[in-house]
């Protein structure tokens, strides 16, 4: 394998995991408020992505996205308050049938709405053939706004839980959620909070990922297992670990096709997803301490 | 009063019982598994449409030997495990005289030994040459086979000098029968297969592939396979800078793949049925008029949707169908699949049918034409 080509699988790795990276983020918003799974993520991406395609149509795309995000953020409270608010200390598994409920209903919703056609929004710069070289690599412009937009999107999050009173209250409630009501916060605000906040990070991944992936109804079921393979990896409730295992696992895939036959990309995330389990479930970036603590 | 409750469900079933055999006497039950949704939509959903306006219109002109048809629709999402069961209920339950369908290859394959066992005639709309070879009593197929298409891509490759081909396909049936005659008939056209990769069938990215088939020194990509990945692969060959010729199989025929793939689809190369590029076929080609009137009748019913030769593949299953109903003058079972065999000269949109007792597709290599995409529309190659 000469240089040039190993740059090149490194450059789809960073793609694919980029992508993954951006599900497994909204994943462990909704872990760290409630310490549940909330397993309709794959379909805010995928609402995401239909509504900004859709939206485009008469909305410049930067108005387009923007419009989708807000409009996926009010799907997101609405389910919570719908369907989760009211619920009383659920059990674990409760929550995982809920929200798996939920996800067949957004995914049966969108097949009612848009059909079952794939759909994308127009490469943001340049066209589908475009690409930028670098030295013997090329990447798609597109490629490097994916990496671009979650890379700001990291660290405005981070901001975000570090900085900020409702951030810091939503930690407050991961933590230990009854001395946070003690303290006053409204912790039942701030589960919906977290759902409108992953809500609307799936949308804007869904977004800009489209051109690239395009998305259909049922985009979100796929997104949703290798978000999942990559929030369990990274450890749950980490969003940098998430970003750093979305890659590992990216350039796993990529390098995976450079020597076994392409179908198996597939069998390596699940593996790892299965052998992350067995031997290490608090993930490779969490602390095994922590873990144990956790409900779930 | 148990007793009394009793009898009222014995009266309300021997009621519903009398009354089924009385309806369905008047009408002919035609079954139909299509991929409406899922991976493969991209054919079930033109398909599905196409026998509704079908039906639709051959209803309103007093259906055929004065009864009506009844068109029993099932999606199967593409997943051969539905389509098997979807195929047992309409062959058990519903006693449908034919099924129309399954989309793609693999489902059609299951469900291959169900109809012959069931004794219904069973008319594919997939093209893997498995399914009519060997042939089976009760099954036929109307697109064209995948050997055909093959052999019409070496031919051209040849005509461009090429021989180093970079083989990609997905991981379904129609991927893994298209691989296998690729295999099969390249050393015969002096082609030599340089990569050979198959991929998931639900894909959203193949830059590691194609990188791995440009690597190998492939001067052409051949891609086969009927999802949206075949447009990510076009994609991601030219981003990554591949500039050889990329052919496609006849999967290829719906615009919608050269809009998803965008300027990236120019040049692209595959073979199809005439439908396709049937404004600029010559006035005196046998195909012109109908392929005409079913791409106006389709294209008013779904509202500017253009059509496809997926579609296409189901209209010549219903007109199969019906042909041979009014040949055979009956809608026995076996009456109508013998009329099926002796079927000839009928002008679909594939292409002109000539049934045997031994062919059970009935078209041949002229059904296909050589088409390329120039300013994201399809055109007759070199013309």
């Amino acid at each position: 394998m000469n240089i040039d080509l190993f740059f090149q699988y490194i450059v789809a790795g960073l793609t694919y995991g980029t992508i993954y990276a951006v599900v497994a983020i909204g994943f462990n918003i909704i872990y760290n408020a409630t310490g549940i799974i909330n397993f309709a993520q794959g379909e805010f991406v995928m609402l995401g992505g239909m509504t900004a395609v859709t939206l485009h149509q008469i909305l410049p795309l930067p108005l387009a996205i923007l419009a989708a995000v807000i409009i996926t953020m009010a799907v997101g409270a609405l389910i919570e308050i719908l369907f989760i608010r009211w619920l009383d200390r659920p059990s674990v598994l409760r929550m995982v049938i809920i929200t798996i409920g939920i996800s067949i209903l957004i995914r049966e919703a969108s097949l009612h709405i848009w059909g079952e056609g794939v759909r994308a929004l127009p490469y943001f710069t340049g066209s589908s053939e475009t690409s930028i070289r670098l030295g013997g690599v090329f990447v798609s412009p597109q490629v490097l706004w994916v990496v671009g937009i979650s890379a700001v999107m990291v660290i405005l999050l981070n901001v975000f839980f570090t900085y900020t009173l409702p951030g810091r209250q939503m930690r407050a409630c991961s933590a230990n959620r009854d001395a946070a009501r003690l303290c006053g916060i409204n912790a039942k605000n701030m589960v919906t909070l977290s759902f409108v906040l992953s809500a609307g990070i799936g949308a804007l991944g869904g977004s800009i990922v489209s051109p690239i992936t395009y998305v259909q109804y049922d985009s979100g079921t796929q997104l949703a297992i290798k978000g999942f393979t990559v929030a369990i990896l990274g450890g749950l409730g980490n969003s940098a670990a998430a970003v750093g295992a979305g890659m590992i696992l990216g350039v796993l895939e990529s390098f995976s096709i450079a020597v076994l036959p392409a179908a198996y990309k597939d069998v390596i995330s699940i593996a790892i997803l299965l052998l992350i389990l067995f031997v290490r479930p608090s993930g490779i970036f969490g602390s095994s301490e922590a873990a144990r603590l956790s409900e779930f | 009063m148990r007793l009394i409750r009793l009898m009222a469900v014995a009266v309300i079933l021997a009621v519903a019982l009398a009354a089924t055999p009385a309806s369905a006497a008047d009408t002919i039950k035609v079954g139909a598994i299509l991929a409406v949704t899922g991976p493969a939509s991209f054919l079930g959903a033109p398909e599905a449409k196409t026998l509704e306006m079908m039906v639709e219109d051959i209803n309103k002109k007093g259906g055929i030997l004065g009864k009506k048809i009844e068109l029993i629709v099932k999606d199967s999402g593409a997943s051969p495990e539905k389509a098997l069961s979807f195929a047992k209920q309409l062959i058990e339950e519903e006693k449908v005289l034919a099924i129309i369908g399954p989309s793609t290859s693999g489902e059609t394959m299951k469900i291959k030994n169900v109809a012959e066992e069931g004794k219904t005639i069973l008319l594919s709309c997939a093209a893997a040459e498995v399914i009519v070879n060997p042939v089976a009593k009760y099954v036929f197929k109307t697109p064209q086979k995948d050997s055909y298409a093959v052999i019409k891509i070496f031919e051209q490759m040849k005509k461009m000098k090429l021989s180093k081909v970079g083989v990609l396909s997905s991981n379904t049936g129609f991927g893994k029968a298209g691989k296998e005659q690729i295999e099969k008939l390249a050393p015969e056209y002096g082609m030599q297969i340089v990569a050979n990769e198959v991929y998931d069938k639900a894909a959203t990215d193949l830059t590691a592939e194609v990188t791995k088939v440009k690597a190998s020194g492939a001067q052409a990509i051949l891609n086969w396979s009927i999802e949206p990945a075949q447009s990510i692969v076009i994609k991601n060959a030219r981003q990554i800078g591949f500039k050889g010729t990329i052919f496609q199989s006849h999967g290829f025929g719906n615009i919608k793949y050269v809009e998803a793939a965008g300027p990236a689809a120019e040049g692209v190369i595959f073979p199809a049925g005439r439908l396709l590029v049937a404004d600029v076929l010559p006035r005196n080609n046998p195909q012109k008029a109908l392929l005409m009137k079913y791409k106006k009748d389709y294209e008013l019913k779904c509202h500017g949707e253009e059509c496809s030769t997926f579609g296409g593949h189901a209209y010549d299953a219903m007109l199969i169908l019906t042909k041979a109903i009014e040949k055979a003058r009956s809608t026995d079972k076996e009456a109508v699949r013998t009329a099926i065999e002796n079927l000839k000269g009928v002008v679909g949109t594939a292409g002109i049918f000539n049934f045997s007792p031994q062919d059970h597709n009935g078209l041949d290599m002229t059904s296909f034409e050589m088409l390329t995409v120039k300013k994201g529309k399809f055109v007759p190659l070199g013309k």
